[in-house]
């Protein structure tokens, strides 16, 4: 049991250097760095896809798959030099043998070509305890002896094109995440973001990445300050601040048209602006009535409907995954603190006690949790508190750690803090075990926003 | 040849004579010298035998006057604030005290207050802040004479840092109202 337990402590270390050389070369403007949490993930393996074809193989998918999973913090695909054997299909997998690593599932699969530049993709999840007892072995089912095949716990055939290989890769990741966890992959899934760049004459950008750093896209370029994204439910647009009018204004932009709308003009303050969960109204803080205060617009018509009505700062709201209420951040006792107001009602409820300051509050999608940024002695951390136990439990140990972002699945936080004296995207899991890091090449990276589900 | 060049040879020819000694030449215009004939004539004369050219300091329009003074204003149009306060201290109080008196004795001159935040705390808490911050000053101001409607004020949160570091001295100056005229 010792020396399994020490074989996996080298394969797991083993396993976070090769992913880490493995997604160097490419052009991933975010590049991960885990920092802490990988004794919890579960071993697994992710065999490369065996290639059919004639000539030179495809893409490598499986590379993504093994990123994905290890970034999620679940899982630790161990590293392609401690693989056993190379097995295409569960047939193939010889199990004592995986089994003695301690690895739980494989990934294994094929690649076969289907026409000019479209390719036939089958891949098998193989459970290797339960292929280890049933697999491959004759068992007696409705009175006839048939192969079992419990042990295969998903097995799907796709045709992609070859643009679609890592959008695919994300896809097969998201299969394996829910068949292991039951809960839904957020590996499709994309981050919205601010960068800073004063080298640059336009210094602020907003930029669009996949949840991972592929595939980044400037969606907006300004000599001036652009603030807090927002994702509409249907990932198509994002609501934000600019700056470019030399005041504070809040735009809608649909990031596949470019078309964009601005919202609001108010005089003093035009911030925050966030998608209701029906996308049908965007709440925002104004101060045109005095002091920052937290409305509703109607997208449609354009009403605004006041929500919170305080002589204190009332900023930061959020929706609660039903829409029905919002956490906010208010000074009106004396620090800012959270409060949940009930949208029917108007009631208003304090739901922070612990530490100095506690502000930019997020609900989890199943309302359960609140998760964000606490002050106490002085430090800025991810925070998350329970409900209805009340209980605060800080996630990281960062430094200035602010604007806090959960993926659809509930599973991570996206946050940015500071390192080397800039300011970097990095991730903590919701359990707060599993750390990492995303170092912008160059300027400063801030207020992520981790996009919904994308078909 | 009119008479208004006439006067202006004049005004260089008769100093010339009577103020030698004087060695200030501000407000003398280079331009204006070669176009009348007078002083084209003083010019060459005054090269040719030895004499010292001056002149006296043209009377400044308002205009002028009050760029002047804002060009002064602007080297000291910041104030700094503790963390997370928003109150005037005595030193941005004499700051303020000097940009009241010139806005009270030029009525039409308007002044944008800008609010800004150091890093701490999230982007858009500061947003609030930075606002409470410009509203103290517009407030500071109205109270020593100065008409609200010279005055807006926009929050940059910490947004446009002054100092791009994170050390209680960039802080320290990142924490500032700005008076942008």
């Amino acid at each position: 049991m010792t020396m399994m337990k020490n074989k996996l402590l080298t394969l797991m270390s083993t396993a976070v250097i090769t992913v880490l050389v493995m997604l160097t070369p490419a052009k991933a403007a975010l590049e991960i760095v885990i920092t802490e949490g990988m004794d919890s993930a579960r071993p697994i393996a992710v065999v490369p896809f065996r290639w059919l074809g004639s000539g030179p193989a495809p893409v490598e998918l499986t590379e993504v798959v093994a990123a994905d999973l290890l970034r999620s913090g679940r899982f630790n695909p161990i590293p392609l030099s401690a693989m056993p054997q190379r097995p295409a299909t569960a047939s193939e997998i010889d199990y004592p043998r995986w089994a003695a690593l301690g690895v739980e599932a494989v990934l294994v699969g094929r690649i076969e070509p289907n026409g000019v530049g479209r390719y036939s993709v089958t891949f098998e999840i193989v459970d290797v305890l339960r292929g280890q007892i049933t697999g491959g072995t004759q068992v007696l089912r409705n009175g006839e002896l048939v192969r079992s095949q419990d042990h295969s716990l998903d097995a799907r055939t796709s045709v992609i094109d070859e643009t679609q290989f890592r959008q695919y890769s994300h896809r097969i990741a998201d299969v394996f995440y829910e068949t292991m966890t039951g809960q839904r992959g957020a590996f499709m899934t994309r981050i919205a973001y601010v960068t800073v760049n004063f080298n640059q004459d336009k210094p602020y950008e907003l930029v669009v990445a996949d949840y991972d750093g592929y595939n980044e896209q400037v969606l907006l370029r300004s000599p001036e300050p652009l603030m807090s994204p927002s994702w509409s439910p249907d990932g198509s647009k994002l609501a934000y601040v600019s700056f470019e009018n030399r005041r504070p204004q809040i735009f809608i932009q649909d990031i596949y048209t470019r078309k964009r709308e601005r919202v609001t003009d108010y005089p003093g303050i035009n911030s925050r602006p966030v998608f209701s969960p029906d996308g049908g109204s965007l709440a925002m803080v104004l101060s045109k009535d005095g002091n920052p205060e937290i409305y509703v617009m109607n997208l449609a018509g354009k009403q605004l409907r006041r929500v919170t009505n305080h002589h204190a700062i009332d900023t930061e709201p959020n929706w609660s995954p039903d829409g029905k209420a919002m956490v906010f951040t208010s000074e009106r006792g004396g620090r800012p603190q959270l409060y949940s107001v009930n949208l029917d009602s108007g009631q208003v409820r304090r739901l922070t006690f612990e530490g100095e300051q506690n502000l930019g509050g997020t609900y989890t999608p199943d309302g359960a949790q609140v998760v964000m940024v606490n002050r106490s002695q002085g430090n800025y951390h991810i925070a998350k508190q329970d409900y209805p136990t009340g209980v605060l439990q800080i996630l990281t140990q960062t430094a200035l750690d602010e604007s806090p972002s959960l993926a659809p699945n509930g599973s991570m936080v996206i946050y940015s803090t500071t390192y080397n004296n800039r300011q970097v995207l990095a991730l903590v899991s919701v359990d707060g075990r599993f750390k990492a890091r995303l170092p912008a090449r160059e300027g400063e990276v801030k207020s992520p926003a981790w996009s919904p589900y994308l078909r | 040849m009119n008479a208004k060049q006439l006067l202006k040879g004049l005004f260089i020819a008769v100093p010339m004579m009577t103020l030698a000694a004087c060695s200030s030449t501000n407000g003398v215009d280079a331009a204006d010298t070669t176009n009348g004939g007078s002083a084209t004539a003083g010019q060459v004369a005054g090269s040719d035998n030895g004499v010292e050219i001056d002149g006296i300091e043209r009377v400044k329009s308002p205009a002028e006057i009050r760029q002047e003074q804002v060009a002064a204003l602007a080297q000291v149009n910041m104030v700094f604030f503790e963390f997370d306060d928003s109150r005037i201290s005595a030193s941005a109080a004499e700051v303020l005290q000097q940009h009241a008196d010139f806005l009270v004795k030029n009525p039409n001159v308007t002044v944008t207050i800008e609010g800004h935040c150091d890093e701490r705390g999230t982007p858009e808490y500061n947003i609030a802040l930075g606002e409470r911050r410009a509203k103290a000053v517009v407030q500071y101001l109205q109270n020593l004479g100065v008409s609200g409607a010279q005055l807006s004020t926009v929050s940059y949160g910490e947004e446009k840092p002054l100092i791009r570091a994170s050390s209680n001295e960039a802080y320290a100056k990142n924490r500032r109202g700005v008076i942008v005229y």
